[in-house]
Protein backbone atom coordinates (compact mmCIF):
# COMPACT_ATOMS: atom_id res chain seq x y z
CA UNK A 1 0.00 0.00 0.00
CA UNK A 2 2.82 2.31 0.92
CA UNK A 3 4.57 1.73 -2.41
CA UNK A 4 1.35 2.44 -4.25
CA UNK A 5 0.86 5.67 -2.29
CA UNK A 6 4.46 6.58 -3.02
CA UNK A 7 3.92 6.03 -6.75
CA UNK A 8 0.79 8.21 -6.75
CA UNK A 9 2.72 10.98 -5.01
CA UNK A 10 5.52 10.73 -7.61
CA UNK A 11 2.97 10.84 -10.42
CA UNK A 12 1.02 13.80 -9.08
CA UNK A 13 4.10 15.79 -8.17
CA UNK A 14 5.64 15.37 -11.62
CA UNK A 15 2.34 16.31 -13.31
CA UNK A 16 1.48 19.35 -11.21
CA UNK A 17 4.15 20.53 -8.79
CA UNK A 18 7.32 19.85 -10.77
CA UNK A 19 5.71 20.30 -14.16
CA UNK A 20 8.59 20.04 -16.59
CA UNK A 21 7.49 22.93 -18.77
CA UNK A 22 5.93 25.33 -16.34
CA UNK A 23 8.02 24.81 -13.19
CA UNK A 24 11.34 23.45 -14.42
CA UNK A 25 11.32 25.30 -17.74
CA UNK A 26 12.49 22.34 -19.81
CA UNK A 27 11.13 21.64 -23.27
CA UNK A 28 10.19 25.27 -23.87
CA UNK A 29 10.80 25.19 -27.63
CA UNK A 30 8.08 22.66 -28.51
CA UNK A 31 5.92 24.33 -25.85
CA UNK A 32 6.10 27.62 -27.75
CA UNK A 33 6.49 26.12 -31.21
CA UNK A 34 3.70 23.57 -31.46
CA UNK A 35 1.10 25.01 -29.08
CA UNK A 36 -0.68 27.11 -31.67
CA UNK A 37 -3.41 24.60 -32.36
CA UNK A 38 -5.07 22.15 -30.01
CA UNK A 39 -4.71 19.07 -32.24
CA UNK A 40 -1.00 19.69 -32.85
CA UNK A 41 -0.45 20.32 -29.15
CA UNK A 42 -2.19 17.05 -28.27
CA UNK A 43 -0.19 15.12 -30.89
CA UNK A 44 3.07 16.51 -29.57
CA UNK A 45 2.05 15.81 -25.97
CA UNK A 46 1.16 12.19 -26.67
CA UNK A 47 4.41 11.67 -28.59
CA UNK A 48 6.39 13.12 -25.69
CA UNK A 49 4.69 10.78 -23.18
CA UNK A 50 5.59 7.84 -25.40
CA UNK A 51 9.20 8.86 -25.94
CA UNK A 52 9.75 9.72 -22.27
CA UNK A 53 8.55 6.26 -21.20
CA UNK A 54 10.68 4.44 -23.76
CA UNK A 55 13.72 6.62 -23.05
CA UNK A 56 13.46 5.98 -19.32
CA UNK A 57 13.06 2.26 -19.87
CA UNK A 58 16.27 2.31 -21.90
CA UNK A 59 18.43 4.72 -19.90
CA UNK A 60 17.73 3.47 -16.37
CA UNK A 61 19.32 0.04 -17.00
CA UNK A 62 22.23 1.66 -18.83
CA UNK A 63 22.91 3.94 -15.89
CA UNK A 64 22.70 1.20 -13.27
CA UNK A 65 24.21 -1.76 -15.07
CA UNK A 66 26.79 -0.10 -17.30
CA UNK A 67 27.80 3.39 -16.17
CA UNK A 68 27.63 2.84 -12.39
CA UNK A 69 29.43 -0.50 -12.64
CA UNK A 70 32.32 1.09 -14.52
CA UNK A 71 32.32 4.27 -12.42
CA UNK A 72 31.42 6.40 -15.43
CA UNK A 73 28.48 8.29 -13.88
CA UNK A 74 29.88 11.56 -15.22
CA UNK A 75 29.40 10.36 -18.82
CA UNK A 76 25.65 10.20 -18.16
CA UNK A 77 24.61 13.20 -20.27
CA UNK A 78 26.55 12.23 -23.39
CA UNK A 79 25.55 8.57 -23.28
CA UNK A 80 21.90 9.46 -22.66
CA UNK A 81 21.78 11.89 -25.58
CA UNK A 82 23.30 9.23 -27.81
CA UNK A 83 20.91 6.53 -26.66
CA UNK A 84 17.77 8.68 -26.81
CA UNK A 85 18.56 9.99 -30.29
CA UNK A 86 19.22 6.49 -31.64
CA UNK A 87 16.14 5.16 -29.87
CA UNK A 88 13.79 7.77 -31.31
CA UNK A 89 15.22 7.13 -34.76
CA UNK A 90 14.72 3.40 -34.28
CA UNK A 91 11.13 3.87 -33.11
CA UNK A 92 10.44 6.00 -36.17
CA UNK A 93 11.72 3.29 -38.52
CA UNK A 94 9.67 0.63 -36.73
CA UNK A 95 6.51 2.74 -36.75
CA UNK A 96 6.93 3.57 -40.42
CA UNK A 97 7.12 -0.10 -41.25
CA UNK A 98 4.49 -1.65 -38.98
CA UNK A 99 2.05 1.09 -37.88
CA UNK A 100 1.97 3.63 -40.76
CA UNK A 101 -1.15 5.35 -39.39
CA UNK A 102 0.56 6.07 -36.07
CA UNK A 103 3.68 7.14 -37.95
CA UNK A 104 1.62 9.58 -39.98
CA UNK A 105 0.20 11.21 -36.87
CA UNK A 106 3.36 11.14 -34.72
CA UNK A 107 5.82 11.35 -37.61
CA UNK A 108 6.18 15.12 -37.64
CA UNK A 109 6.82 15.32 -33.92
CA UNK A 110 9.19 12.40 -33.37
CA UNK A 111 12.30 14.05 -34.92
CA UNK A 112 11.51 17.20 -32.93
CA UNK A 113 11.56 15.21 -29.71
CA UNK A 114 14.96 13.62 -30.43
CA UNK A 115 16.78 16.61 -29.03
CA UNK A 116 14.08 17.72 -26.60
CA UNK A 117 15.64 18.74 -23.29
CA UNK A 118 12.54 17.68 -21.34
CA UNK A 119 13.14 14.05 -22.33
CA UNK A 120 16.81 14.21 -21.35
CA UNK A 121 15.83 16.09 -18.17
CA UNK A 122 13.37 13.39 -17.12
CA UNK A 123 15.85 10.57 -17.59
CA UNK A 124 18.59 12.36 -15.69
CA UNK A 125 16.28 13.53 -12.90
CA UNK A 126 15.06 9.96 -12.42
CA UNK A 127 18.64 8.94 -11.70
CA UNK A 128 19.49 11.90 -9.44
CA UNK A 129 16.28 11.47 -7.46
CA UNK A 130 17.32 7.86 -6.80
CA UNK A 131 14.13 6.28 -8.14
CA UNK A 132 13.97 2.55 -8.79
CA UNK A 133 12.88 1.25 -12.20
CA UNK A 134 9.11 1.33 -11.56
CA UNK A 135 9.28 4.72 -9.86
CA UNK A 136 11.27 6.06 -12.81
CA UNK A 137 8.63 4.90 -15.26
CA UNK A 138 5.84 6.46 -13.19
CA UNK A 139 7.76 9.70 -12.88
CA UNK A 140 8.28 9.77 -16.69
CA UNK A 141 4.60 9.09 -17.27
CA UNK A 142 3.80 11.99 -14.94
CA UNK A 143 6.28 14.26 -16.68
CA UNK A 144 4.74 13.38 -20.04
CA UNK A 145 1.20 13.93 -18.77
CA UNK A 146 2.31 17.25 -17.27
CA UNK A 147 3.78 18.24 -20.63
CA UNK A 148 0.53 17.30 -22.37
CA UNK A 149 -1.48 19.24 -19.79
CA UNK A 150 0.71 22.32 -20.21
CA UNK A 151 0.52 22.10 -24.02
CA UNK A 152 -3.26 21.71 -24.07
CA UNK A 153 -3.86 24.49 -21.53
CA UNK A 154 -1.51 26.83 -23.31
CA UNK A 155 -2.95 26.15 -26.76
CA UNK A 156 -6.27 27.38 -25.33
CA UNK A 157 -4.62 30.49 -23.91
CA UNK A 158 -2.90 31.11 -27.23
CA UNK A 159 -6.05 30.89 -29.29
CA UNK A 160 -7.44 33.69 -27.10
CA UNK A 161 -4.26 35.74 -27.55
CA UNK A 162 -4.38 35.39 -31.34
CA UNK A 163 -7.70 37.24 -31.38
CA UNK A 164 -6.90 39.98 -28.90
CA UNK A 165 -5.70 43.39 -29.90
CA UNK A 166 -2.24 43.57 -28.35
CA UNK A 167 -0.06 46.65 -28.76
CA UNK A 168 2.05 46.45 -31.92
CA UNK A 169 5.35 45.97 -30.08
CA UNK A 170 3.91 43.05 -28.07
CA UNK A 171 2.40 41.17 -30.98
CA UNK A 172 3.61 37.63 -31.66
CA UNK A 173 6.24 36.12 -29.42
CA UNK A 174 6.43 38.79 -26.64
CA UNK A 175 2.78 38.51 -25.65
CA UNK A 176 3.02 34.70 -25.91
CA UNK A 177 5.98 34.68 -23.53
CA UNK A 178 4.13 36.91 -21.07
CA UNK A 179 1.12 34.61 -21.21
CA UNK A 180 3.40 31.59 -20.68
CA UNK A 181 4.90 33.22 -17.58
CA UNK A 182 1.43 33.90 -16.16
CA UNK A 183 0.36 30.28 -16.76
CA UNK A 184 3.61 29.22 -15.10
CA UNK A 185 2.85 31.44 -12.08
CA UNK A 186 -0.56 29.80 -11.85
CA UNK A 187 1.14 26.41 -11.63
CA UNK A 188 3.18 27.54 -8.65
CA UNK A 189 -0.14 27.44 -6.81
CA UNK A 190 0.17 23.65 -6.84
CA UNK A 191 3.32 23.68 -4.69
CA UNK A 192 2.42 22.01 -1.41
CA UNK A 193 -0.84 20.59 -2.72
CA UNK A 194 0.52 17.09 -3.20
CA UNK A 195 1.96 16.79 0.33
CA UNK A 196 -1.39 17.93 1.67
CA UNK A 197 -3.33 15.41 -0.44
CA UNK A 198 -1.83 12.35 1.22
CA UNK A 199 -0.95 13.71 4.63
CA UNK B 1 44.25 8.07 -15.16
CA UNK B 2 44.83 6.90 -18.71
CA UNK B 3 42.74 3.78 -18.14
CA UNK B 4 39.85 5.96 -16.87
CA UNK B 5 39.88 7.99 -20.07
CA UNK B 6 40.20 4.87 -22.17
CA UNK B 7 37.27 3.11 -20.47
CA UNK B 8 35.10 6.23 -20.94
CA UNK B 9 36.00 6.46 -24.61
CA UNK B 10 35.52 2.73 -25.07
CA UNK B 11 32.10 2.69 -23.40
CA UNK B 12 30.78 5.67 -25.34
CA UNK B 13 32.21 4.25 -28.57
CA UNK B 14 30.64 0.89 -27.80
CA UNK B 15 27.25 2.47 -27.13
CA UNK B 16 27.59 4.48 -30.33
CA UNK B 17 28.55 1.45 -32.38
CA UNK B 18 25.72 -0.65 -30.95
CA UNK B 19 23.22 2.12 -31.76
CA UNK B 20 24.68 2.56 -35.25
CA UNK B 21 24.54 -1.16 -36.04
CA UNK B 22 21.00 -1.38 -34.69
CA UNK B 23 19.87 1.56 -36.82
CA UNK B 24 21.65 0.30 -39.90
CA UNK B 25 20.04 -3.12 -39.53
CA UNK B 26 16.64 -1.55 -38.85
CA UNK B 27 16.78 0.72 -41.84
CA UNK B 28 17.92 -2.20 -44.00
CA UNK B 29 15.31 -4.72 -42.93
CA UNK B 30 12.43 -2.42 -42.22
CA UNK B 31 12.81 0.15 -44.96
CA UNK B 32 9.65 1.27 -46.68
CA UNK B 33 9.89 1.93 -50.38
CA UNK B 34 8.76 5.44 -51.11
CA UNK B 35 7.75 6.68 -54.51
CA UNK B 36 10.77 8.47 -55.95
CA UNK B 37 8.52 10.87 -57.82
CA UNK B 38 7.61 12.46 -54.48
CA UNK B 39 11.22 13.51 -53.99
CA UNK B 40 11.68 14.88 -57.47
CA UNK B 41 8.41 16.81 -57.33
CA UNK B 42 9.40 18.20 -53.95
CA UNK B 43 12.60 19.53 -55.52
CA UNK B 44 10.59 21.41 -58.15
CA UNK B 45 8.41 23.14 -55.59
CA UNK B 46 9.65 26.48 -54.25
CA UNK B 47 9.93 25.22 -50.67
CA UNK B 48 8.27 28.30 -49.22
CA UNK B 49 5.79 26.11 -47.28
CA UNK B 50 3.26 28.91 -47.70
CA UNK B 51 0.20 26.64 -47.70
CA UNK B 52 -1.44 28.41 -50.64
CA UNK B 53 -2.01 24.99 -52.25
CA UNK B 54 -4.24 23.96 -49.37
CA UNK B 55 -1.76 21.43 -47.95
CA UNK B 56 0.40 21.93 -44.88
CA UNK B 57 3.60 22.46 -46.83
CA UNK B 58 5.58 21.62 -49.94
CA UNK B 59 6.34 18.10 -48.62
CA UNK B 60 2.73 17.18 -48.09
CA UNK B 61 1.68 18.78 -51.38
CA UNK B 62 4.29 16.72 -53.28
CA UNK B 63 2.99 13.62 -51.52
CA UNK B 64 -0.61 14.52 -52.31
CA UNK B 65 0.18 14.95 -56.01
CA UNK B 66 1.62 11.46 -56.29
CA UNK B 67 -0.55 9.53 -53.86
CA UNK B 68 -3.91 11.27 -53.94
CA UNK B 69 -3.75 12.64 -57.47
CA UNK B 70 -3.93 16.26 -56.37
CA UNK B 71 -3.94 18.86 -59.11
CA UNK B 72 -0.55 19.96 -60.40
CA UNK B 73 -1.48 23.63 -60.67
CA UNK B 74 -2.11 24.51 -57.03
CA UNK B 75 1.26 26.11 -56.28
CA UNK B 76 0.66 29.86 -56.36
CA UNK B 77 4.23 31.17 -55.77
CA UNK B 78 5.67 28.73 -58.32
CA UNK B 79 3.02 29.63 -60.90
CA UNK B 80 2.97 28.06 -64.32
CA UNK B 81 6.70 27.25 -64.42
CA UNK B 82 6.43 24.87 -61.46
CA UNK B 83 3.13 23.43 -62.68
CA UNK B 84 4.80 22.53 -65.99
CA UNK B 85 7.80 20.86 -64.31
CA UNK B 86 5.55 18.85 -62.00
CA UNK B 87 3.35 17.79 -64.89
CA UNK B 88 6.46 16.73 -66.84
CA UNK B 89 7.55 14.44 -63.99
CA UNK B 90 4.14 12.85 -63.82
CA UNK B 91 3.87 12.72 -67.60
CA UNK B 92 0.53 14.50 -67.71
CA UNK B 93 -0.67 17.64 -69.43
CA UNK B 94 0.08 20.82 -67.50
CA UNK B 95 -2.89 22.85 -66.30
CA UNK B 96 -2.52 26.59 -66.13
CA UNK B 97 -2.34 28.06 -62.64
CA UNK B 98 -5.67 29.61 -61.77
CA UNK B 99 -5.09 33.33 -61.83
CA UNK B 100 -6.80 35.44 -59.26
CA UNK B 101 -7.54 39.12 -58.92
CA UNK B 102 -8.44 41.21 -55.92
CA UNK B 103 -11.94 42.60 -55.51
CA UNK B 104 -13.40 45.16 -53.10
CA UNK B 105 -16.66 43.76 -51.80
CA UNK B 106 -18.43 47.05 -51.17
CA UNK B 107 -20.70 49.23 -53.23
CA UNK B 108 -21.44 51.81 -50.54
CA UNK B 109 -20.44 54.81 -52.62
CA UNK B 110 -21.32 58.32 -51.58
CA UNK B 111 -25.07 58.61 -51.89
CA UNK B 112 -25.79 54.93 -51.35
CA UNK B 113 -24.24 54.54 -47.92
CA UNK B 114 -25.56 56.57 -45.00
CA UNK B 115 -23.04 58.80 -43.27
CA UNK B 116 -22.99 58.76 -39.51
CA UNK B 117 -20.26 61.35 -39.04
CA UNK B 118 -17.82 63.48 -40.93
CA UNK B 119 -14.21 62.41 -40.64
CA UNK B 120 -11.56 65.07 -40.81
CA UNK B 121 -8.48 63.25 -39.50
CA UNK B 122 -5.44 61.77 -41.19
CA UNK B 123 -6.30 60.40 -44.61
CA UNK B 124 -5.76 56.76 -43.80
CA UNK B 125 -8.27 53.92 -43.60
CA UNK B 126 -6.50 52.54 -40.55
CA UNK B 127 -6.90 55.70 -38.50
CA UNK B 128 -10.43 56.41 -39.71
CA UNK B 129 -11.54 52.92 -38.75
CA UNK B 130 -10.29 53.48 -35.21
CA UNK B 131 -13.05 56.06 -34.66
CA UNK B 132 -16.36 54.19 -34.48
CA UNK B 133 -15.40 52.14 -37.54
CA UNK B 134 -15.28 55.04 -39.97
CA UNK B 135 -17.64 57.75 -41.14
CA UNK B 136 -20.11 55.51 -42.92
CA UNK B 137 -23.01 54.01 -40.97
CA UNK B 138 -22.17 50.51 -42.20
CA UNK B 139 -19.15 49.21 -40.31
CA UNK B 140 -18.35 46.83 -43.19
CA UNK B 141 -18.16 49.68 -45.69
CA UNK B 142 -15.07 50.79 -47.55
CA UNK B 143 -14.02 54.06 -45.90
CA UNK B 144 -12.37 55.14 -49.13
CA UNK B 145 -9.11 56.58 -47.88
CA UNK B 146 -7.09 54.41 -50.22
CA UNK B 147 -4.70 52.48 -47.97
CA UNK B 148 -5.02 49.66 -50.49
CA UNK B 149 -4.21 52.01 -53.39
CA UNK B 150 -0.99 53.11 -51.69
CA UNK B 151 0.32 49.55 -51.26
CA UNK B 152 -0.66 48.33 -54.73
CA UNK B 153 2.56 47.69 -56.68
CA UNK B 154 0.78 48.04 -60.02
CA UNK B 155 -1.29 51.16 -59.26
CA UNK B 156 -4.35 49.10 -60.06
CA UNK B 157 -6.52 50.61 -57.32
CA UNK B 158 -8.16 54.01 -57.26
CA UNK B 159 -10.88 55.45 -55.04
CA UNK B 160 -14.00 56.39 -56.95
CA UNK B 161 -16.88 58.12 -55.23
CA UNK B 162 -15.76 57.03 -51.78
CA UNK B 163 -15.13 53.37 -52.58
CA UNK B 164 -11.91 51.69 -53.69
CA UNK B 165 -12.10 50.04 -57.11
CA UNK B 166 -9.58 47.63 -58.58
CA UNK B 167 -8.65 47.58 -62.24
CA UNK B 168 -8.89 43.92 -63.15
CA UNK B 169 -6.54 44.26 -66.11
CA UNK B 170 -3.71 45.67 -64.00
CA UNK B 171 -4.19 43.47 -60.92
CA UNK B 172 -1.60 40.68 -60.56
CA UNK B 173 -3.28 38.98 -57.61
CA UNK B 174 -0.45 39.58 -55.13
CA UNK B 175 -2.89 40.05 -52.26
CA UNK B 176 -1.11 43.00 -50.60
CA UNK B 177 -4.33 45.03 -50.55
CA UNK B 178 -6.17 42.08 -48.99
CA UNK B 179 -3.76 42.17 -46.07
CA UNK B 180 -3.79 45.96 -45.80
CA UNK B 181 -7.56 46.60 -45.77
CA UNK B 182 -8.50 47.24 -42.11
CA UNK B 183 -12.10 46.20 -42.83
CA UNK B 184 -11.06 42.94 -44.49
CA UNK B 185 -13.46 43.48 -47.39
CA UNK B 186 -10.98 42.82 -50.21
CA UNK B 187 -10.57 39.22 -51.29
CA UNK B 188 -8.87 37.31 -54.10
CA UNK B 189 -11.36 35.79 -56.54
CA UNK B 190 -10.81 33.83 -59.75
CA UNK B 191 -10.03 36.20 -62.63
CA UNK B 192 -12.71 34.60 -64.79
CA UNK B 193 -15.38 34.87 -62.06
CA UNK B 194 -18.51 36.46 -63.50
CA UNK B 195 -20.92 36.77 -60.58
CA UNK B 196 -19.49 38.72 -57.65
CA UNK B 197 -21.21 39.70 -54.40
CA UNK B 198 -20.41 43.37 -53.99
CA UNK B 199 -21.25 43.75 -50.30
CA UNK B 200 -19.69 42.60 -47.04
CA UNK B 201 -22.41 43.53 -44.57
CA UNK B 202 -23.18 40.73 -42.14
CA UNK B 203 -26.11 42.49 -40.41
CA UNK B 204 -29.77 41.48 -40.67
CA UNK B 205 -31.73 42.88 -43.61
CA UNK B 206 -33.55 45.59 -41.63
CA UNK B 207 -30.30 47.00 -40.26
CA UNK B 208 -28.67 46.94 -43.69
CA UNK B 209 -31.60 48.86 -45.17
CA UNK B 210 -30.99 51.73 -42.76
CA UNK B 211 -27.26 51.82 -43.50
CA UNK B 212 -26.98 51.45 -47.26
CA UNK B 213 -29.23 51.12 -50.28
CA UNK B 214 -26.83 48.74 -52.02
CA UNK B 215 -26.31 46.26 -49.18
CA UNK B 216 -27.09 42.55 -49.10
CA UNK B 217 -30.29 42.11 -47.10
CA UNK B 218 -29.95 38.32 -46.88
CA UNK B 219 -33.30 37.65 -48.60
CA UNK B 220 -31.91 34.35 -49.95
CA UNK B 221 -33.49 34.86 -53.38
CA UNK B 222 -30.13 34.14 -55.00
CA UNK B 223 -29.74 30.96 -52.96
CA UNK B 224 -33.14 29.70 -54.13
CA UNK B 225 -32.53 30.67 -57.76
CA UNK B 226 -29.04 29.27 -58.18
CA UNK B 227 -29.20 26.13 -60.35
CA UNK B 228 -25.81 24.83 -59.24
CA UNK B 229 -26.03 25.36 -55.44
CA UNK B 230 -23.09 27.76 -55.64
CA UNK B 231 -24.42 30.75 -53.71
CA UNK B 232 -25.37 30.63 -50.06
CA UNK B 233 -26.37 33.19 -47.46
CA UNK B 234 -23.96 32.76 -44.56
CA UNK B 235 -24.14 35.13 -41.58
CA UNK B 236 -26.71 37.22 -43.45
CA UNK B 237 -24.41 37.72 -46.41
CA UNK B 238 -24.47 35.99 -49.80
CA UNK B 239 -21.26 34.07 -50.53
CA UNK B 240 -20.39 32.46 -53.87
CA UNK B 241 -18.52 29.17 -54.11
CA UNK B 242 -16.54 29.60 -57.33
CA UNK B 243 -15.88 25.87 -57.50
CA UNK B 244 -19.58 25.40 -58.27
CA UNK B 245 -20.54 28.68 -59.99
CA UNK B 246 -21.45 28.17 -63.65
CA UNK B 247 -21.65 31.91 -64.42
CA UNK B 248 -25.30 31.81 -65.47
CA UNK B 249 -26.06 35.20 -63.94
CA UNK B 250 -29.46 34.25 -62.54
CA UNK B 251 -28.56 35.36 -59.03
CA UNK B 252 -27.73 38.84 -60.30
CA UNK B 253 -31.11 39.05 -62.06
CA UNK B 254 -33.18 38.23 -58.97
CA UNK B 255 -31.19 40.27 -56.45
CA UNK B 256 -33.60 43.03 -55.31
CA UNK B 257 -30.81 45.38 -54.17
CA UNK B 258 -28.43 44.71 -57.02
CA UNK B 259 -25.56 43.65 -54.80
CA UNK B 260 -24.52 40.83 -57.12
CA UNK B 261 -22.39 42.04 -59.97
CA UNK B 262 -22.70 40.28 -63.31
CA UNK B 263 -21.15 42.06 -66.27
CA UNK B 264 -23.20 41.54 -69.44
CA UNK B 265 -21.43 40.18 -72.52
CA UNK B 266 -20.20 42.93 -74.73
Amino acid sequence: MDTFRNLIIILMSSVLVNNYVLSRFLGICPFLGVSKKLDQATGMGVSVIFVMLVATAATWPIQHFVLDELGLGYMQTIVFILVIAALVQFIEIVLKKYIPSLHASLGVYLPLITTNCAVLGVTINNITDGYNFIESLVSSLGAGLGFLLAMVLFSGVRSRIENCDAPECFKGLPVTLIAASIVSLAFFGFAGVVDGLFA
Amino acid sequence: MITDILTAVAVVAAVGIICAVLLALASHFMSVKSDERVGSIRECLPGANCGACGYTGCDSYAKAIVEEGAKTNLCVPGATAVAEKVAAILGVEADAVESRTAFVHCNGHNGAAEEKAIYEGIKSCKSECLIYGGSKACIYACVGCGDCASVCPKNAICVEDGVARINKKLCIGCGLCVKTCPKGIISLIPTDAKAIVICSNKEKGAVVRKECTNGCIACKKCEKTCPSDAIHVENDLAVIDYGKCISCGKCAEVCPVGCILFPKEK
